[in-house]
């Protein structure tokens, strides 16, 4: 009656794993108990398991760092709005601002053009600079937004907002100070759920640069609207979005820092 | 329970995991980090009812694969590192102290393997779906990291017997 049951490598794995059914774990200790030296491996590969488990579940039990808890349970605040949705409807604003845009594109160009091309170019440099970080994108965090914002104000000179940008799924990540070509800047980022990023860049102006309209620049493969508006310098960067959201983001920022 | 209430409760899991396959404590909890961010980055791509623990070790492992490609000359040299083939007739007690070690010496794509396994105690199928590849090579790289790895503390003890004698 007994014809010796097959039992491949995988079986061994599985019965070391304690793994198999009742009926062939016991086909498989028969076929063992007739081979010492591979009783013997199988054993030695289930003292391996118990060894693992020993040397690294205690990190089961240790304090959770709080930064992983942090990057953890960030909120994708853009979820709420559906954002992939919001960019495609985005074109019907868009056929509306249009005009506007035309309009505001053909105002004659001061001399604030050159000083503002500077600063946009300058804006695109840090895009490009902080936007792949992963790690350290800021050096203040969206969580202590208050305090992030009164630092850059007393640094750069000039009152500085952190605009919301919910309602196109953007969320503040952070801020941090920048050097400028006459002091220093302040750059916020903000990013989609799905981790497309933008960078607000601001400036204070000096006292003689005149406002100017919205205008548009592009560095390599850095978008940036830039516009002046009483004391401060604004640029608004992103590698990751359209000339058209980044339009209808720059505006939105614009009524949202009007005073 | 929502996704990041979710992430937060698997930390220390991933943290455990990620220990076992890097070594040290800093580099690890590095790994977890990126994955965090990875996963927050790529949680459109997570479908909502699957198993949120195995989609998170996948994004684990190609975030480890893709770091571990921009060091691959070391990892090569270590997958071609000769078995040891030393058997001593005792003596294969494991060293629990040079498991890291040991360990370090798999080649990554086994080590993840046999970590999944052991630690995570996920389900063959589990594993070959986290890590992309059909079960048969799950189970071919189970036998040979653990093979590899007996080996290594059999010569482990030899060599710790060795130098009693001298």
């Amino acid at each position: 009656m007994s014809t010796e049951p097959t039992v491949t490598e995988a079986d061994l794995q599985a019965y070391a794993d304690g793994r198999l059914g009742v009926e062939r774990r016991a086909e498989v200790e028969s076929w063992l108990a007739a081979r010492p030296e591979e009783a013997e491996r199988v054993a030695a590969y289930r003292r391996l398991g118990d060894a693992l488990r020993a040397a690294y579940d205690p990190v089961l039990a240790e304090p959770v760092p709080q930064y992983l808890e942090s990057t953890a349970a960030r909120r994708p605040r853009a979820r709420r709005i559906a954002a992939v949705a919001g960019w495609m409807t985005l074109g019907a604003l868009l056929g509306a601002l249009a005009g506007w845009e035309a309009r505001d594109w053909r105002r004659p160009a001061g001399p604030p053009l050159a000083e503002g091309a500077v600063m946009a170019r300058r804006a695109a440099i840090a895009h490009a600079t902080y936007s792949p970080e992963v790690r350290h994108p800021v050096e203040v965090g969206a969580d202590q937004e208050q305090h992030l914002v009164a630092w850059l104000s007393k640094r750069v000179g000039a009152r500085v907002r952190a605009p919301k940008l919910d309602e196109v799924g953007m969320a503040l990540v952070g801020g941090r100070l920048l050097p400028g070509e006459s002091g220093p800047v302040a750059l916020f980022m903000y990013q989609t759920a799905a981790g497309r990023r933008l960078t607000l860049y601001i400036r204070a102006e000096a006292k003689g640069n005149r406002e100017t309209a919205f205008r548009y620049a592009r560095e390599k493969n850095v978008s940036v609207f830039y516009w002046i508006e009483r004391d401060c310098g604004y640029a608004i960067s992103s590698a990751d979005l359209s000339k058209e959201e980044l339009l209808h983001i720059a505006t939105l920022v614009y009524k949202q820092l009007e005073p | 329970m929502n996704e990041a209430e979710r992430l937060v409760e698997l930390i220390p899991r991933l943290r455990r995991y990620a220990r076992a396959l890097v070594g040290d404590r800093a580099s690890a909890d590095d790994l977890v980090q990126d994955t965090l961010e990875r996963a927050w980055a790529k949680l459109h791509l997570y479908r909502r009812g699957t198993d949120l623990r195995a989609w998170l070790f996948t994004v684990m492992h190609n975030v480890h694969v893709n770091k571990v490609r921009a060091t691959r000359v070391t990892d090569t040299l270590e997958d071609e590192l000769p078995e040891l083939a030393q058997r001593a007739s005792q003596g294969d007690a494991l060293l629990v102290r040079d498991l890291d070690r040991a360990i370090a010496r798999l080649p990554t794509e086994q080590r993840s393997v046999l970590l999944l396994v052991t630690l995570e105690e996920m389900s063959y199928e589990e594993v070959a779906h986290a890590l992309g590849i059909p079960i048969g090579t799950v189970m071919s790289r189970l036998s040979r990291a653990r093979e590899k790895l007996r080996a290594m503390m059999l010569g482990q003890g030899a060599a710790a017997k060795l130098k009693v004698v001298k």
